[in-house]
């Protein structure tokens, strides 16, 4: 986004503006309330999500069983018990596939901006990226499963879950580095190279830090995204209502599968047991996403580059 | 720091090698999945008995005899994508433009993190929202343009007819307050880099708010908005589980063109039957059909690239 | 009704009197000794029906959490099971992964899960599969979960629909489009019918319950059902929705709405017909579903796979009883299993046919009958 000259060189508007007339009143007065009008066409529906989920979801929220218990012990028209087990299962699968992700990425970015810059190479994985990018998560999951567990004969597991948004995630923390790094000003990579800082060192150094910030919020909003997904946890792990710390072996739950499994089990009428479980994991995951969201946020903004 | 200048440093040939090799890994990892999606669809597509890519029949229960095909997933997965689309581009420009150009700073700031929430919270939330709140309401809209616009092939009655909430039309609608928040967050970024000395030149020479937007912010972010545009419907085609939730399939009927029509797209299809994949001939079919997914999911985010890829390099 | 209920709890209290005592005395002793007096002094008929067949071998321990992945129809009995199991085991759990009979004998066939539930028996392919998951020795089908589905509907101001086999046939097949049909109006003497379109719903998923929905046309429609059966629905008129959940939702959505789920999702503005087999309307109860249950008839008599032969029951004529239900089998391997998993196996599933029979009574379910559950047991004991 650096190299837009060729619009700025461009003059605005051939003639310049004469004094308003009424028909450029009217249009300006149009666009106005189009842009108003389309606004709030929009907040309605983005609230009423927003608003079921917080209202239907809020009775069970509040009482610390839910954060603190499991549905082990608890039957399916049993009021009590909580999601303890699928936060964890949640947390867990999405730290993982971070931890795996992140660095794949980031490293990927960092050789289609400083090192590949154009080449043949860089060419086709930028290509691979955008195929990457357009894999449904459902075939990704397949994908794994035919990999994980057919091939390699191994168990359904939460770990099995991670490798599959490992795949959804890192397209994602691909294109958002690469526009980040992207913007990084030239003049700094320049002016560290004129210092005799090697070219690792002014990557690590200079440009990564100035970037950081960016990167971050990218991350954030990609880890959100995945640990919303639900297709892979349906084919690659097994739903269980204990809590499970094992990411690799046995039944582990998570928010989204618990919403399906309430979902194709239990009867979902207003009132019922699972309304208000199915609900309220809604709203759970909602509030783990904000506050993922809030603390990229927050971090972005320490490590972002002081101005004077 | 300059005592090693003059050598080939270690620590940048170990730099370079690490980051060309995630580079490797990732251009393997995609070989792999075309792989082994080829692998798995090639034996059910040798077994099928009708035409792939026209046959309307959806058979697969029985290995011995497969027949699939996938006119109607096609048509079903393009219909809600595109009245999804056609839907969420203009409203979400007006979102964009108003955060970026109306709203006042304290506004625009907490709406825009709404909205970057918002394209975050799960498919299967605004599924379920989608069939047991918007559904129900919405079905008397629905009805409304059956009743009185009806003559239009694509207001007519639906193969769920008399049923209006397992539509296309609601899956359409729910898909495209999915890809505001998408759509809406990637145009304002563009938008918001608008160079300011063309605004203020458009506003020195006097032009109203609205001429400032058409001939400085729309221009220069036309091509990131399209690109935008294509990236959610890139997301539209592929979304599954909210689909699933939502789309009534018809029995002993076939898609006819009508937005009241039900149906199943690749992607639900393959989420709504995956327990069936105990037979790797069948499954072999469904992965079939997610090949066709990805190539048009593929081709649509080839084509966004493109797009926001031209205008950076201008 | 009142009274088959009474008969019903008769029936399966009957063994409690005769060695109740003496069971649960050797429960204790057998048990995995960690509170056993909690566990089983509190709860005096656990081991009871297990005294059936004179050995209460409840013997805990073993592999924990068993797995086991399937039906979804059995998912709330499943957690009773669970539940008891825990109860007479302490320490010991269970994970039932609730996503349809297809995956719990995909997934069990794959070894990915201890035993499989499915609302079918296995059949074709899956046969050699599941033996082969098991060393090549036979996997077997116990009932052990039996539910009541329901013809469920919605049409304003009609509170109570009697169906036969012939006209649900019909109805679900796409030849009766209209509630006020001749031949809806012919068994349902007395009732307004308007003539509003039927709207036909049916599962979009794979399901065992439409299977044995399939099943209960054909075998009781006199023909009318050329269909056939299986786990996709195969009437070809109506929509079809996504899960029992999806199904009821739209048969809620639409006067004049008709579908098949279990019983547990008629809530809400729903009603569930009544089913006439020759002898009048009888409504779905889980007393009129006992009834129906004793014309049961085993695939392979003599042998430990207690497979049924539901088309019996479906095509039966027995006064009083609600034929339309769904038998939901656990799978297990007869041998094959490692030391530790047969031992959890047969523990939970000892406990769940017969300690938690009784409770799933109050989900909606059936308890079995004696016999069957003599048959389940000595079938559960012979797993090694």
């Amino acid at each position: 986004m650096t190299s837009t000259l060729s619009d700025t060189e461009q003059p605005a508007l051939s003639p310049a503006f004469q004094q308003v007339s009424v028909g450029r009143k009217v249009k300006n007065g149009t666009a106005t309330v189009l842009v108003w009008l389309s606004f709030l066409l929009a907040v309605v529906p983005l609230v009423w999500v927003l608003y079921t989920v917080i209202v239907n979801g809020i009775k069970v929220i509040p009482y610390s069983n839910w954060w603190t218990q499991d549905f082990g012990s608890v039957l399916s028209d049993e009021v009590g018990g909580g999601v303890l087990h699928a936060i964890i299962g949640t947390l867990e699968q999405g730290l993982v596939c971070a931890i795996i992700s992140v660095p794949l990425g980031l490293m990927v970015a960092i050789y289609l901006v400083e090192y590949g810059r154009g080449g043949g190479f860089s060419k086709v994985t930028t290509f691979m990226v955008d195929i990457l990018s357009g894999v449904p998560s459902i075939v990704a999951a397949l994908f794994i499963y035919a990999l994980w567990i057919t091939t390699f004969g191994l168990p359904r597991s939460g770990f099995a879950v991670s490798l599959a948004l490992v795949l959804l995630m890192i397209p994602v923390v691909v294109r958002s580095a690469e526009e980040m790094l992207r913007i990084v000003p030239d003049d700094l990579r320049e002016a560290s190279y004129a210092l005799g800082v090697p070219k690792w060192k002014t990557i690590t150094k200079v440009v990564l830090p100035t970037a950081l910030s960016g990167i971050i919020t990218g991350i954030m909003m990609a880890l959100a995204r995945v640990m919303g997904e639900t297709a892979p946890l349906l084919v690659l792990v097994g739903y269980s209502a204990y809590v499970n710390w094992n990411l690799f072996n046995h039944e582990q739950a998570a928010l989204p599968l618990l919403m399906n499994n309430e979902r194709a089990t239990n009867t979902m009428d207003p009132g019922t047991v699972g309304f208000d479980r199915i609900w309220g994991a809604a709203l759970t995951l909602v509030i783990i996403i904000a506050l993922i969201n809030l603390i990229a946020t927050g971090v972005s903004r320490m490590v972002a580059p002081k101005k004077k | 720091m300059t005592r090693n200048r003059i050598k080939v440093r270690p620590g940048d040939r170990i730099f370079k090698n690490l980051s060309v090799g995630a580079g490797v890994i990732v251009v393997a990892l995609i070989g792999l999945i075309g792989l082994f999606l080829l692998v798995q669809a090639i034996p059910a597509l040798r077994a099928n008995n009708v035409n792939f890519l026209t046959s309307r029949i959806w058979e697969t229960s029985d290995p011995t005899h497969l027949q699939f095909g996938i006119l109607d997933l096609l048509l079903v997965t393009i219909s809600t994508s595109l009245l999804a689309l056609i839907i969420a581009m203009p409203i979400s420009l007006g979102i964009a433009l108003f955060l970026t150009q109306y709203a006042p700073r304290q506004l625009a700031r907490p709406f825009s993190y709404v909205i970057d929430l918002l394209a975050a919270v799960p498919s299967i939330i605004f599924g379920l929202w989608g069939i047991l709140v918007l559904a129900p309401r919405l079905s008397g809209v629905a009805e409304w343009l059956n009743r009185n616009l009806g003559f239009i092939p694509i207001f007519a009655n639906g193969n769920v007819y008399p049923n209006f909430s397992g539509t296309i039309f609601t899956a359409g609608v729910v898909l495209a307050v999915m890809l505001f928040p998408i759509i809406t967050s990637l145009s304002r970024e563009v938008f918001e880099r608008t160079p300011t000395p063309q605004v203020e030149g458009a506003l020195a020479l006097g032009a109203t708010r609205w001429e400032v937007i058409r001939t400085t912010v729309l221009p220069f972010g036309k091509a990131g908005y399209i690109g935008a545009s294509m990236l959610g419907l890139g997301r539209a085609l592929g979304e599954t589980i909210a689909l699933a939730i939502i789309l009534f399939i018809p029995r002993g009927k076939n898609f006819d063109y009508s937005l009241f029509d039900g149906g199943a797209t690749f992607a639900s299809k393959i989420a709504a039957n995956y327990s069936e994949f105990n037979n790797p001939t069948s499954a072999g079919a469904y992965i079939a059909s997610g090949l066709v997914l990805f190539v048009l999911t593929f081709a649509v985010n080839f084509a966004a690239r493109s797009i926001i890829g031209d205008k950076k390099g201008a | 009704m009142l009274r088959q209920l009474e008969d019903m709890t008769v029936k399966i209290m009957r063994p409690i009197g005769a060695v109740g005592i003496v069971a649960s005395a050797a429960l204790v002793l057998a048990a995995c000794g960690s509170q056993p007096g909690s566990t089983n002094s509190s709860t005096p008929t656990s081991g009871a029906a297990t005294a059936a067949t004179g050995t209460a071998n409840v013997v805990c321990g073993g592999k924990t959490p068993l797995s086991g992945e399937g039906s979804t129809a059995q998912k709330t009995a499943m957690d009773v099971f669970a539940q008891q199991y825990t109860k007479a085991c302490p320490g010991q759990v269970v994970n039932y992964n609730a996503t349809g009979s297809g995956a719990g004998v995909k997934q069990f066939n794959a070894k990915q899960v201890d035993f499989g539930g499915s609302d079918s028996a296995l059949s074709g392919a899956d046969v050699d599969a599941a033996n082969a998951r098991c060393g090549g020795n036979p996997a077997w089908n116990l009932p052990l979960v039996v539910g009541p589905v329901a013809i469920a509907y919605k049409l304003d101001g009609v509170s109570s629909l009697t169906l036969n086999g012939e006209v649900a046939a019909k109805i679900f097949n796409g030849q009766i489009k209209t509630w006020n049909d001749p031949a809806l109006t012919a068994i349902n003497p007395g009732v307004n019918l308007p003539s509003k379109p039927i709207q036909v719903f049916s599962r979009s998923d794979d399901s065992g319950t439409t299977d044995n929905f399939q099943h209960y046309l054909a075998a009781s429609s006199k023909g009318a059902w050329t269909q056939g059966t299986g786990k996709a629905f195969k009437g070809g008129t109506g929509n079809g929705a996504q899960g029992s959940n999806g199904v009821a939702t739209g048969i809620r959505a639409a006067d004049g709405a008709i579908g098949y789920v279990e019983s547990s999702y008629v809530t809400n503005g729903l009603t569930a017909a009544k089913l006439d087999s020759g002898s009048g309307g009888v409504e779905l109860s889980p007393a009129n579903v006992g009834k129906a249950l004793d014309a049961a008839v085993f695939a392979h008599p003599g042998s430990n796979d207690l497979a049924m032969d539901l088309d019996k029951i479906y095509a039966a004529n027995t006064p009083g009883a609600y034929p339309l239900l769904l038998a939901t089998y656990e799978i297990v391997c007869s041998k094959g299993y490692d030391a530790d998993t047969a031992k959890a196996v047969k523990a939970f599933l000892t406990v769940s046919a017969t300690t938690a029979q009784q409770p799933i009574a109050d989900k909606g379910f059936v308890p079995l009958p004696q016999s069957l559950q003599d048959k389940v047991l000595t079938a559960i004991n012979a797993i090694s």
